[in-house]
């Protein structure tokens, strides 16, 4: 018997992709914010889409082919088990892939369903919902196989990650279809909204900060070689975050036409999520101390580390910006377009990374290529998360205080027009920060299939266990 | 039996774990949602709102194509500023035909929500077919298609209609089979600037704070 890691491999090279294929999407919308006309009169180049097409992909494609690699790896190696059912693992797979070349293309050919971050039409939903479940049923089945007693925390992460996306992507996406490309929502207007900030907030939630947090509780005590701080934190810490971050999604929408109660509820939660999320980040933090050594010289554990840091700030960023008299100068700004990257770049794709210089080797059963491009790598991303938020905050704080500045007499001070032509220098360096970014991904993807060429072929088979964790 | 024995069970049975999991997610999910979409009020259209006309809904379904709320919100909020701006703050009943809501949650060009009746119909023509035409400084993208596409190109109009209708918007059978009609020999940019005209127009006339 040896893990089924084939499955996670294709995911790793897939999700590596993807990564290319969304970061240079993006790097080319914000070159489009600089220079409108390189679109080209092309209707697939056009902002609009090709902006949605990059969040799909960086999502749905590098994302969560990332979360479903790490989850098949993780959940075998703290079973004690192989995969179970590893042809619905294949099938999981292929519809996942073939849903994001298709979704991507459908986007950029027109189809959307207009809600942000579930913008693939009707069609995608049902093949998503299936391949979801899919995906449910081998993580949980191989867990209900296991050789452990206890089920270990990354896997109520990525538990709760399966569970409450699933909720989520169902309800949100109920609508009522017209043609094949276009639906309509089940809800109007202010009740949309508020059901689409529901599921926009929980699935970063969910699955940006949830499903990567399985990640972190896995791959962070592994490569650090250092047991989870403490366990008792990490059950309140997940049981606090599971509760509190649903309630959260309201405060995108505050002096909205919804309730009043709605949007200082929704602040008010977002502001008590900031103690599980830094619960989790004292834990990790407290878990990589007793490796500062490795922490010097080891690209993975750098990478997954800094991802800790970024997830702190971010967490803290957020519960920030709920705060109404913030959230003022904060709405409808670049500002919130810096939040989600010092999440999405800083904290996401910087434990992938990290990830997947810890995975590769090891299922390559060969050593990792290059630990001076991986380093590289590391200063690339540093540099490029950090410019990146640092020009999207001079631009939001500036378009947050001048769209509201008003004159002696109540008048609005500033133009709209005058205020986005001061936002070319911003945009202009936030585009050099996504080259470095991207720059940086490139080489991880060089390095990652050098190792890849070197391998041996490995099974792996699980350890024994000792009398007293083994399953009765 | 204290807490962490009790986590113990949990921890040792998948079944028990996954049922606790969506119990709790589930708890701040339906105290916020089921009173909103229960609530009629939050659906019950402004005093002077009409359903989007064919060319209209077609405009709008050209718009959400082109992911036009990317940058343009449609939502004032109730700040002193953004009233002298953009006009009186947005009203929920204003939005009740809009499936899906197309508030954005970024403001990269400006709140769209009182656009109607701000520009002629022949700026309009000129800003989408090329922006910087009428504002030098703009970014935003050209959409030179939307003069070549007719309107309603899929001929899908009125299962459309159809669609809307069954989900509770007020059109008649006499409305949905004159619709290929009202859009014969119209483009996508026509209803695209029929639908940017109608936004915001509901409360026209009615006294505002």
């Amino acid at each position: 018997m040896h893990y089924e890691d084939r499955v996670v491999t294709a995911f790793t090279y897939c999700s590596v992709f993807w990564a290319l294929l969304g970061m240079a999407a993006g790097v080319y919308v914000a070159a489009e914010l600089v220079w409108p006309t390189i679109d080209w009169g092309w209707p697939a180049l056009s902002f609009g889409r090709l902006r949605t097409a990059h969040t799909t992909l960086v999502l749905f494609g590098f994302g969560v082919s990332a979360l479903i690699g790490t989850a098949f790896y993780s959940v075998q190696r703290t079973s004690h088990v192989r995969l179970f059912a590893p042809g619905l693992a294949w099938a999981v797979f292929y519809a996942w892939q073939a849903t994001i070349v298709l979704g991507a293309i459908s986007i950029l050919s027109g189809w959307n369903a207009g809600k942000e971050y579930a913008e693939l039409e009707w069609p995608f939903d049902l093949a998503i919902a299936a391949a979801w479940v899919s995906f449910a049923v081998v993580f949980f089945g191989t867990i209900a196989r296991r050789k452990v007693e206890s089920i270990y925390i990354s896997n109520w992460f990525y538990g709760a990650l399966i569970i409450v996306v699933a909720m989520l992507h169902i309800v949100n996406s109920l609508a009522l279809p017209a043609t094949l490309g276009k639906s309509y929502s089940l809800f109007a207007g202010a009740q949309d909204a508020v059901v689409q900030w529901w599921y926009g907030h929980n699935a970063v939630g969910f699955l940006l900060t949830g499903g990567f947090l399985g990640m972190l509780y896995y791959f962070l005590p592994k490569q650090a070689e250092q047991p989870i701080w403490s366990y008792r934190l990490s059950i309140v810490a997940f049981w606090a975050f599971v509760y509190t971050y649903i309630w959260a999604g309201p405060h995108h929408l505050h002096y909205h036409a919804v309730p009043e109660w709605l949007q200082s509820l929704g602040m008010v939660m977002s502001l008590i999520l900031l103690a599980p999320s830094w619960a989790t980040m004292v834990n990790g933090i407290m878990t990589v101390s007793g490796a500062a050594k490795k922490l010097k010289t080891d690209p993975a554990l750098k990478f997954i580390v800094l991802a800790l840091a970024f997830y702190g700030l971010a967490t803290f960023e957020g519960p920030m910006l709920a705060i109404k008299s913030v959230n003022v100068f904060s709405h409808f700004t670049e500002w919130t377009i810096g939040h989600v990257h010092s999440g999405a770049l800083g904290w996401n794709a910087l434990i992938t990374f990290g990830t997947f210089y810890f995975m590769v080797p090891r299922m390559a059963g060969a050593p990792l290529y290059s630990a001076r491009l991986a380093n590289i790598h590391f200063w690339l991303a540093l540099a490029g998360t950090m410019l990146y938020v640092l020009a999207m905050w001079g631009a939001g704080v500036s378009q947050g205080v001048l769209w509201l500045s008003l004159d002696e007499l109540g008048e609005v001070r500033f133009s709209f027009n005058d205020v986005m032509a001061a936002m070319k220098p911003y945009y202009l360096l936030r585009f050099l920060a996504g080259l470095l970014f991207l720059a940086g991904a490139a080489l991880m993807a060089w390095n990652l299939a050098k190792t890849f060429a070197g391998r041996r072929t490995v099974t792996v088979a699980p350890p024994a266990i000792a009398a007293a964790g083994a399953r009765a | 039996m204290n807490w962490m024995s009790l986590h113990r069970r949990l921890e040792r049975n998948a079944g028990l774990l996954i049922f606790g999991v969506l119990l709790v997610s589930a708890i701040g999910g339906m105290v916020q949602l089921l009173p909103i979409v229960s609530d009629d009020s939050h659906a019950r259209p402004a005093p002077g709102l009409l359903p989007y006309s064919p060319l209209e809904l077609e405009g709008r379904d050209v718009y959400i194509r082109e992911s036009c709320s990317t940058c343009h919100t449609q939502q004032i909020r109730a700040l002193l500023a953004e009233v002298r701006r953009y006009g009186p703050y947005s009203r929920a009943g204003e939005f009740a035909y809009d499936r899906p809501f197309l508030w954005g949650s970024k403001r990269t060009g400006p709140d769209l929500h009182r656009v109607g009746g701000r520009y002629s119909d022949a700026w309009h023509r000129l800003h989408l077919l090329d922006p910087r035409s009428v504002v030098p400084s703009s970014i935003m993208p050209a959409y030179p298609w939307f003069e070549r596409n007719a309107a309603d190109r899929r001929g899908s109009i009125q299962a459309r209609m159809r669609t809307l209708a069954k989900l509770g918007h007020p059109y008649t059978e006499q409305e949905i089979e004159a619709a290929p009609t009202a859009l014969e020999g119209k483009t996508e940019l026509d209803a695209v600037i029929a639908y940017l005209q109608s936004l915001g127009r509901s409360m026209d006339g009615q006294p505002q704070p």
